[in-house]
């Protein structure tokens, strides 16, 4: 590169390292359709001089055509985009805008002000630093400048500024901009923001939005863009505890396994103790990855990738954190719930729990009331209804790694997801846990799994014998049983009888009934299995989904599926309990392979077929397969 | 070996180094840079057929730089798309072509058959019918001949009204279709994946990038763009006060004569539905400081956004990017 190219180069560069500086503000405008809050933005776009001219031109245009000012332009149908929502003069949905001045990048979403549309304000709001809030001056505080509030409030926001428009219909009165604003502090005691910058403003002239304006020479504060430009907002994150969402384990060799995400909060450096929230396993930070070079710390807001010293058990959804300041890990908390979905939100429903990398079922156990939005009351509710706010109490099927949203927006927070329709029906800010003993899933226990095996000598293991009554799944686990106990193995069997006369003497047989006897048998066998024994489990088990659901609650490898199989006549003939005579006759009912369905297994770990062999052939074969899958040494 | 074959390779070799940058990256672009990839690693993450729609433009070129940084120091985990109209510029497919082997990833190239066979192009059959047949459907097709269930676009939300309420993950129906008044809402970073068989998502890592940032990041990361984006006369015919470039024979020149004009393109498409602009920024320095002054915006060069109000809403409701 020549010199004057070079010296173009810094130049540019210079200029544009300028307007980056303070980094990027995103802000929420609330007002109702009349405050004039497209205007605002409109105006902050054209000041800032963010417009082309053929934008400009097009502006002109549409004013003429959709346009409420006159012959003036109409700078909020920059804003309003779909043409449904152009012809119908409101705008109904989230848009962004994109500003810069030399200071900072601002991004805007611009949020509706009709009752119907909370969920659109709290969607912007989620993820803004500050809120600017509407007033049309001739109207003072009106209930949705109160609703406005609240929602930015409970979405986390913390700075507001509080601006008074539409002044040059107000006589630019400064007693009139003193009572509103009183009027407005009085209310927004309880909301806990941390700072309110009130600003009397007309939007449509430009007064006090990037000049300061003769009319209004009695205001000595900011205009609205100074202000924006440097208010320090959104600093509490990087100060806060440091928390790791991981997001993709990166593994491109053998050499090299790092854990992909971006920081949370706070900070972390080389050598650091992390945890691992759900399991308490422990490591220290080897390397920060990035492309551009390995760091020495990374901080809130920054994607790298984590190596660790040491091989411990990470997976997506994990969440990584200094071992002396862990997050909660709980499956039972207190949440406020936005509802976004006309169907309405009963308690005792599943739902999709989405919290970061984490996705579990969750139903929502109590909603203790709703909030008036509007007068901040509490109102008894069975259900939440569309746009309605409650505290709610959830249980999730996995525990999950949080902090109260106060403390933290990022791992505080969550989404419902509809189970059936996939639709994103409800927002989660969450308050506390519900169990004091929390904190105990941050202790991993020095005697492990792993541990108790190695004292047993063989690895643990479900052996689950599914097929039809008759077909030998008892027999055969009798013998297997047997066969491990000689070999000095420990053991332990679950059937029918030992299981329905007491655990699940409660359990009938209705289709509900059936899914949760095969659940809790699932996890019976899981704790045996964790105690280190080899679990025989028969049961006819008829349908896929539920071997599936007890499949998925073991460690890889530890679940082998044993068909015990033999043709529907031959079982009629054995009929050892005489069922299939009691069938026949019609005293039982969905007796399965019968007159109910048997799902047969599409790949078992092992299929036999004790029509064509001997019942002690079959138990051999399954001990064989124990001792080929390492099971029976370590 | 070529110049530009020269320069992708250099840029890919510094991409597999992980070497530090010489000058920190400006706050907001560090900020923005994260949060695409954030995006980015979710897909990865939650989707088994991901990929990446690469349509060689600046946007494109930005979008492919960070997908290989997301990874680092794996590869992306997801091929790349290209769905070809046919029309593009020729340096267009040049340049795919030699940043695709000196990367060394998996390119992949659509062209709707049918559309090829009916000899569809925009001189005979108009910007709406050809974006129609060789654009959208050629982009369905390849989504349901690869069974992709999430696909990464390149768009902005700056670039045009209806796209300022585009989500970053935006759902589709098996149709493809989209529905402005059904949007999932979308809270903090925490995006909803959760598809059914046959429906998919677009997502957009870049959509709170402006054009200008775009230009900054790559002067920035010195990121390789199509030549084309630098003036240099090229033969032009003005067309309804548009200049379009005469790059190859196709061109029904009626008796007109191109004339040798020093151009840019500050958006790149089909060649007869991409107008150039008359300037003298001949470098990526200049080209910023243009921006920096530039009075019209980029789509203003893209003809199809003009065949009538609301366009590209239309557009996208039938499946277009």
């Amino acid at each position: 590169m020549d010199g004057a190219a070079s010296s173009l180069r810094e130049k540019t560069l210079a200029r544009l390292t300028r307007t980056g500086s303070k980094g990027v503000l995103r802000f929420i405008t609330c007002g109702s359709v009349d405050d004039g809050k497209s205007t605002l933005i409109g105006r902050l776009l054209y000041d800032s001089k963010m417009l082309f001219e053929d934008q400009v031109a097009t502006l002109e245009k549409d004013s003429r055509k959709h346009g409420t000012a006159g012959e003036e332009i109409d700078f909020a149908l920059l804003l309003d985009g779909l043409e449904a929502e152009r012809e119908q003069g409101i705008t109904i949905d989230v848009a962004y805008r994109f500003f810069a001045t030399e200071k900072r990048k601002f991004i805007v979403a611009d949020t509706p002000g009709h009752e119907q549309y909370t969920r659109n304000m709290a969607t912007g709001a989620s993820t803004a630093d500050l809120a600017i809030i509407l007033i049309d001056a001739r109207k003072g505080v009106l209930p949705q400048t109160l609703r406005h509030s609240y929602i930015a409030s409970i979405m986390g926001i913390r700075h507001v500024v509080l601006a008074v428009n539409k002044m040059d219909l107000a006589d630019h009165s400064r007693a009139r901009f003193h009572e509103i604003v009183a009027k407005y502090l009085e209310h927004a005691d309880r909301l806990g923001f941390e700072t309110i910058t009130p600003i009397p403003m007309s939007a449509r002239y430009g007064d006090n939005i990037t000049a300061r304006s003769k009319a209004l020479s009695w205001h000595d504060g900011p205009t609205l863009l100074g202000h924006l430009e440097q208010v320090d907002a959104g600093s509490d994150l990087l100060s806060g505890a440091f928390r790791f969402p991981v997001q993709w384990v990166n593994r491109p060799n053998l050499d090299f396994r790092g854990f992909s995400g971006a920081v949370a909060s706070g900070s972390v450096k080389v050598g650091d103790e992390i945890a691992v929230a759900a399991s308490g396993a422990t490591a220290k930070i080897a390397r920060i990855v990035t492309a551009d070079g390995d760091l020495d710390e990374a901080k809130a807001g920054e994607a790298v990738t984590l190596t660790l010293d040491r091989e411990i058990d990470i997976a997506r959804g994990d969440v990584l954190a200094h071992s002396d300041a862990r997050p909660e890990v709980s499956g039972q908390f207190a949440a406020e719930i936005l509802w976004m979905s006309p169907d309405a939100m009963h308690p005792g429903r599943s739902y999709l729990l989405r919290a970061g990398g984490q996705t579990t079922p969750v139903s929502v156990t109590e909603l203790k009331h709703r909030v008036d939005i509007n007068t901040y009351e509490h109102e008894p509710a069975t259900e939440l209804g569309l746009n309605e706010i409650g505290p709610c109490k959830l249980a999730t099927t996995r525990p999950i790694a949080f902090d109260p949203y106060k403390d933290n927006r990022e791992t505080g927070s969550f989404i419902l997801i509809d189970r059936f329709t996939s639709q994103t029906v409800g927002a989660g800010m969450i308050r506390h846990s519900l169990r004091r003993a929390t904190n105990i899933h941050g202790h991993a226990m020095d005697v492990t799994k792993t541990r108790r095996a190695e004292m047993k000598g063989h690895r643990p293991a479900v052996l689950w014998f599914t097929g039809l009554s008759g077909a030998g799944k008892s027999t055969v686990a009798n013998l297997v049983e047997r066969r491990l106990a000689e070999r000095g193995c420990h053991t332990y069997s679950l059937d029918g009888d030992n299981v329905r006369h007491g655990l699940n003497k409660d359990l009938g047989f209705t289709e509900g009934d059936r899914v949760e006897n095969i659940r809790r048998i699932g996890e019976v066998a899981k704790l045996f299995a964790d105690a280190g024994l080899i679990v025989t489990c028969s049961f006819i088990s008829p349908f896929r989904a539920e071997r599936a659901m007890v499949r998925e609650l073991m460690d890889e490898g530890e679940f082998i599926e044993v068909f015990v199989d033999a043709p529907l006549e031959v079982c009629m003939a054995r009929d050892p309990k005489g069922l299939y005579a009691k069938a026949q006759a019609g005293e039982i009912k969905n007796f399965t392979g019968f007159d109910s369905p048997y799902e047969a297994p599409e790949s078992p770990e092992l299929h036999v077929k004790t029509a064509d062999i001997e019942a002690e052939e079959a138990a051999e074969r399954v001990i064989a397969m124990l001792r080929e899958t390492g099971r029976l040494g370590l | 070996m070529s110049d530009l074959v020269q320069r992708l390779e250099a840029y890919a070799e510094t991409l597999r180094s992980g070497r530090p940058r010489a000058r920190p990256l400006s706050p907001h672009l560090k900020a923005l840079e994260a949060e695409s990839i954030h995006i980015m690693r979710e897909v990865a993450a939650e989707f088994e057929r991901p990929v990446m729609l690469y349509s060689i433009g600046k946007d494109s070129s930005v979008m492919l730089h960070l997908a290989m940084k997301a990874f680092f120091p794996s590869r992306p985990p997801f091929p790349f798309q290209h769905v070809d109209t046919g029309w593009k510029f020729r340096e267009m497919i040049e340049f795919r072509d030699a940043l695709a082997a000196a990367l060394g990833i998996e390119l992949r190239v659509h062209r709707n058959p049918e559309g090829v066979a009916r000899g569809i192009g925009p001189f005979e059959h108009g910007s709406n019918l050809h974006t129609q047949v060789m654009k959208t459907e050629a982009l369905r097709q390849a989504m349901d001949a690869h069974k992709y269930d999430a696909a990464f676009g390149g768009a902005r939300r700056d670039e045009e009204k209806s796209r300022a309420k585009e989500r970053v993950f935006s759902f589709r129906d098996s149709d493809h279709g989209w529905d402005p008044r059904n949007q999932r809402p979308e809270l903090w970073r925490t995006f909803n994946t959760k598809i059914r068989p046959g429906e998919s998502i677009r997502v957009f890592p870049l959509s709170n990038w402006t054009e200008l940032d775009i230009w900054q990041y790559i002067l920035e990361e010195d990121i390789p763009i199509v030549p084309l984006y630098f003036a240099k006369p090229r033969p032009v015919i003005e067309d309804g006060g548009q200049l379009l470039m005469v790059d190859d024979e196709r061109f029904p020149l009626n008796g007109r004569e191109p004339e040798m004009r020093t151009v840019r393109f500050r958006t790149l498409g089909c060649y007869p539905l991409t107008a150039a602009v008359e300037s003298p920024a001949a470098t990526l320095e200049e080209i910023v400081v243009e921006m920096l002054t530039a009075r019209t915006s980029e789509r203003s060069g893209r003809l199809i956004d003009h065949d009538e109000a609301g366009s590209m809403e239309k557009k996208k409701r039938e499946g277009y990017f």
